[in-house]
C-alpha cells in the first residue's frame, strides 16, 4: 500500500493499539519552556513518578525572559518564580536545560534546530502550539497540554488519534519580495483557521522546493494557525546538510545509516491525501493581515474588506468585530494604514535569513517619527551571527533597538507590549485580540515588510522599492 | 479527576466564534506555577473593565447565568495557543459542558483531561440551542454522558458522538497516564526494538 509520510512516521512510533482506546504512539523528543511544564513536573511529584527519558528531553527558557538588562534579577516576581521552578525541575530531573544566562538559549523552536536535536521522521512534542516548526525537517511535531507533557514525561508515550491527511501544494515560483511567511498567510487565508482542524498538513510544489530551511520552518510553524496540529515538507539535500555536523546529528557510520531511513520518509508516488488544497505561487503577494485573526489577511495591494463582503454570517460578524477593535474602516487602502510599533522576531520569523531581509530593507533608512521598532533575534546564536554579519550595526543606525533573544511582543509575556490602541506590524504568528497588549492592534506580516513599514510609517508595497 | 455525572444546569451563552485561548486566559496568568486559581481570570479582558469592576455587558457576567456548568458558543473554540490554562480556567470557573460545533484540537484533547465534556453539534442544533437560551435566559439543559443526550425544556432534544474511550475515561475519572502504564512492558519492548531500528537516535 502506498503511504504518505504521516503514515510511515505513524506506523513507525505506534506502541500498542488496544480495541477501543486510542492508540498509544512513541514520542522521540521532547521540547520544553517554562509557562507550560511546572505543573506537569507538580504531578510526576504527586504521583511519585519519574521521568522515564530524561535525553529525550531538550528545555530553555524564552516566554517571561527579558530581552534588555538580562544582568538584572526579572522584575516581574511571578515570571520570576517560574523561570527559577524551571531551573529547579531540570536539576532535579537531569535535564539538558538552556537558561537565559547560557549562550545557547533562545526560543525553543528557534534552539532546537540550530543543535540539530529534531532530525527527520521523529515524533516530537512539545507543550507549544508552534512544534509545528519542526515539520521543515520531515518530522511529526505537534503541540501538547500540560497533562500531556506530563504524560510524555512518565511514559514516553501519548495516546493519539490519527489525523486525516491534508497535501497542501504550492504550483510555482513564488515572485520576488515574497516569502515563506506569505505563503503560510495565504494559505490560512484561503481555507481559515479552522481549515485544517483534524488534518496533518503536507506542504509540497516547487515554491516548497525552493525555500530554505528557515523558510520552511516558518511556513510549517504556523501550520497550526490554519487548524492543522503539524505540517510536513518531505526531507531533502536541504534538510541533511542542514542538519550535517550538529551536535546532536548522527555522525560517522551513524550518519549513513540515518541518511538511508531519511531517504525512504517522502509520500509514496500516488499516496492518496484525505484532501488536496493547490494555491498558484506566482499569485502570491506580500500578505498583511487587517483583522483579529490570521485568516482575515490579504495581499499588500488590497484594501481592507467591508463586512458587505462575506455572504458567510459568521465571518460577517468576525469582520465586524475586527474593524470595531483594529480601528479600520472598510476599504481602506492597506498602504494608507499608519503604524505605531515595529516588532521583527518570535519562533515564525526570528532566524537569521529574517534579519538579512529586513536589514537588507532598513538598510540606509531611518525609523519614521514617533514609531518604535525592536528586532529580538530568535536565539543567541542567531544574535551572535547577525552581529558577525553586522546586521546588528545597520538595525541601530536606523533607529532600531537591537535586543536578547526571547518570545518577547509575539505574546508579551514578559514586559515587552504595546499600549492600547497602539498599532503593530509584526513578523509573529497571531493577531488575536490583546495578544501583544491589552488594546493593541497587531498586523502580520513578513520581515522585509516590517522593515519596510517601520520607516516609511505605514505599510508599504515593497514589490514597488524596486 | 471527578467522575462526570449526569447534571441539570443552567446554560450560559456566549454567541462569539472563533473565540482563542488568549481570550479564555491571557497570557498575564500564565506565569502561575500552579494549576489551580485560574477560574477568577477567565475571559479577563472581556469579563473586566480597566479599573477591575465587572464588565456588565458581557455576557457572562448576566446574573441569570450564574452558577451555569454548561457554555453553549460559537464554532472553532479554543483556537491559538496550547495552553492548558484554558480549561483549567474554564473548570475551575465552574463550566464542566461546552456546546458548540467545533473545537480546535488541542483545545478539544485537553478538556477530557480536566473534566470537560466538548460537545459537538451540527449547525442547526446550535442554533437551537442558541434562540433557546436568549428567549429564555437561566434555561437549564439536562447532559446525560452515559446516553449522550441533550434534553431542552423547550424539547430541543438530541444525542452526540463522542469517542468510547474519552467518555468511559471521563465517567470513572480515570487518569490517562495510569491508563497508559498498564501497557509499561509494552512501550519497554518498543523501546528496544526502535533502539535497534534506529541507533543515532540513542547516541
Amino acid at each position: 500500500m502506498k503511504k504518505t509520510m504521516y503514515e510511515k512516521i505513524w506506523d513507525s512510533h505506534l506502541v500498542v493499539e488496544v480495541d477501543g482506546q486510542a492508540p498509544l504512539i512513541y514520542v522521540d523528543r521532547h521540547l520544553m519552556h517554562e509557562v507550560t511544564s511546572p505543573q506537569a513536573f507538580e504531578g510526576l511529584r504527586i504521583t511519585n513518578r519519574k521521568v522515564r527519558n530524561p535525553h529525550s528531553i531538550l528545555a530553555t527558557m524564552d516566554h517571561c525572559v527579558p530581552t534588555k538588562d538580562r544582568h538584572l534579577p526579572i522584575a516581574d516576581p511571578i515570571a520570576r518564580k517560574q523561570v527559577e521552578v524551571m531551573a529547579e525541575n531540570c536539576a532535579e530531573n537531569g535535564l539538558n536545560l538552556y537558561d537565559m544566562k547560557n549562550p545557547n538559549n533562545g526560543v525553543i523552536h528557534v534552539v532546537v534546530p540550530e543543535h540539530g536535536f529534531v532530525h527527520p521522521g521523529m515524533v516530537v512534542v512539545c507543550g507549544d502550539s508552534h512544534t509545528a516548526t519542526h515539520g521543515a525537517f520531515g518530522a511529526l511535531a505537534f503541540g501538547i497540554g500540560t497533562s500531556e507533557v506530563e504524560h510524555v514525561m512518565a511514559t514516553q508515550c501519548l495516546p493519539q488519534k490519527k489525523s486525516k491527511t491534508m497535501l497542501v501544494k504550492i504550483n510555482g515560483k513564488l515572485p520576488k519580495f515574497s516569502t515563506a511567511k506569505d505563503i503560510a498567510l495565504a494559505i490560512i487565508g484561503k481555507i481559515g483557521t479552522a481549515g485544517g482542524t483534524g488534518y496533518v498538513i503536507e506542504y509540497a510544489g516547487e515554491a516548497i522546493k525552493d525555500l530554505t530551511m528557515e523558510g520552511r520552518m516558518t511556513l510549517c510553524n504556523m501550520a497550526i494557525e490554519a487548524g492543522a496540529r503539524a505540517g510536513l515538507i518531505a526531507p531533502d539535500e536541504k534538510v541533511y546538510d542542514y542538519l550535517k555536523g550538529k551536535e546532536f546529528a548522527p555522525k560517522g557510520e551513524a550518519w549513513e545509516q540515518a541518511l538511508a531511513y531519511w531517504q525512504s520518509l517522502p509520500s509514496d508516488e500516488g499516496a492518496v491525501f484525505d484532501a488536496i488544497v493547490e494555491l498558484n505561487g506566482p499569485d502570491i503577494a506580500p500578505q498583511v493581515s487587517w483583522g483579529t485573526s490570521p485568516e482575515q489577511v490579504i495581499g499588500v495591494d488590497g484594501v481592507v474588506p467591508s463586512p458587505d463582503s462575506f455572504d458567510n454570517e459568521g465571518k460577517r460578524k468576525a469582520c465586524e468585530s475586527a474593524l470595531a477593535y483594529m480601528g479600520l474602516a472598510p476599504n481602506t487602502k492597506i498602504t494608507d494604514i499608519p503604524i505605531d510599533f515595529v516588532f521583527i522576531g518570535s519562533c515564525t520569523n526570528g532566524r537569521i535569513e529574517d534579519f538579512r531581509e529586513a536589514a537588507q530593507v532598513a538598510k540606509g533608512t531611518k525609523v519614521a517619527n514617533g514609531i518604535t521598532a525592536i528586532a529580538v533575534p530568535g536565539s543567541y546564536h542567531v544574535k551572535q551571527q547577525a552581529e558577525q554579519e553586522g546586521l546588528d550595526k545597520i538595525f541601530i543606525e536606523a533607529g532600531w533597538q537591537w535586543r536578547d533573544p526571547g518570545c518577547s511582543m509575539c505574546l508579551a509575556m514578559n514586559g515587552d507590549e504595546l499600549s492600547k490602541g497602539q498599532r503593530c506590524a509584526s513578523t509573529s504568528n497571531r493577531n488575536f485580540e490583546g495578544r501583544q497588549g491589552k488594546g493593541g492592534r497587531t498586523h502580520l506580516v513578513s520581515p522585509a515588510m516590517a522593515a519596510a513599514a517601520a520607516s516609511a510609517g505605514h505599510f508599504v508595497d515593497i514589490r514597488t522599492l524596486g | 479527576m471527578e467522575p462526570y455525572k449526569k447534571h441539570e444546569s443552567i446554560a450560559a451563552l456566549m454567541n462569539r466564534s472563533n473565540v482563542d485561548t488568549d481570550q479564555i486566559i491571557p497570557k498575564q496568568f500564565l506565569k502561575k506555577v500552579e494549576r489551580s486559581g485560574f477560574g477568577v481570570h477567565l475571559f479577563h479582558d472581556w469579563r473586566y473593565n480597566d479599573d477591575g469592576s465587572d464588565n456588565l455587558d458581557f455576557e457572562l457576567n448576566k446574573p441569570v447565568f450564574k452558577g451555569a456548568k454548561i457554555l453553549v458558543v460559537g464554532d472553532n473554540f479554543g483556537c491559538g495557543s496550547s495552553r492548558e490554562h484554558a480549561p483549567w480556567a474554564i473548570a475551575d470557573y465552574g463550566f464542566n459542558t461546552i456546546i458548540s460545533t467545533s473545537y480546535a484540537d488541542i483545545f478539544y484533547n485537553n478538556c477530557f483531561k480536566n473534566g470537560i465534556l466538548p460537545i459537538k453539534v451540527n449547525d442547526e442544533q446550535l442554533a437551537a440551542l442558541m434562540a433557546e437560551i436568549s428567549a429564555n435566559e437561566g434555561v437549564r439543559f439536562v447532559v446525560d454522558l452515559e446516553n449522550q443526550t441533550v434534553l431542552t425544556p423547550a424539547g430541543n432534544s438530541f444525542s452526540f458522538e463522542i469517542d468510547p474511550f474519552r467518555k468511559g475515561n471521563l465517567l470513572s475519572g480515570l487518569d490517562d497516564i495510569g491508563l497508559t502504564l498498564k501497557h509499561v512492558d509494552k512501550i519497554s519492548a518498543f523501546e528496544e526494538q526502535h533502539k535497534k531500528a534506529y541507533p543515532w537516535l540513542w547516541a
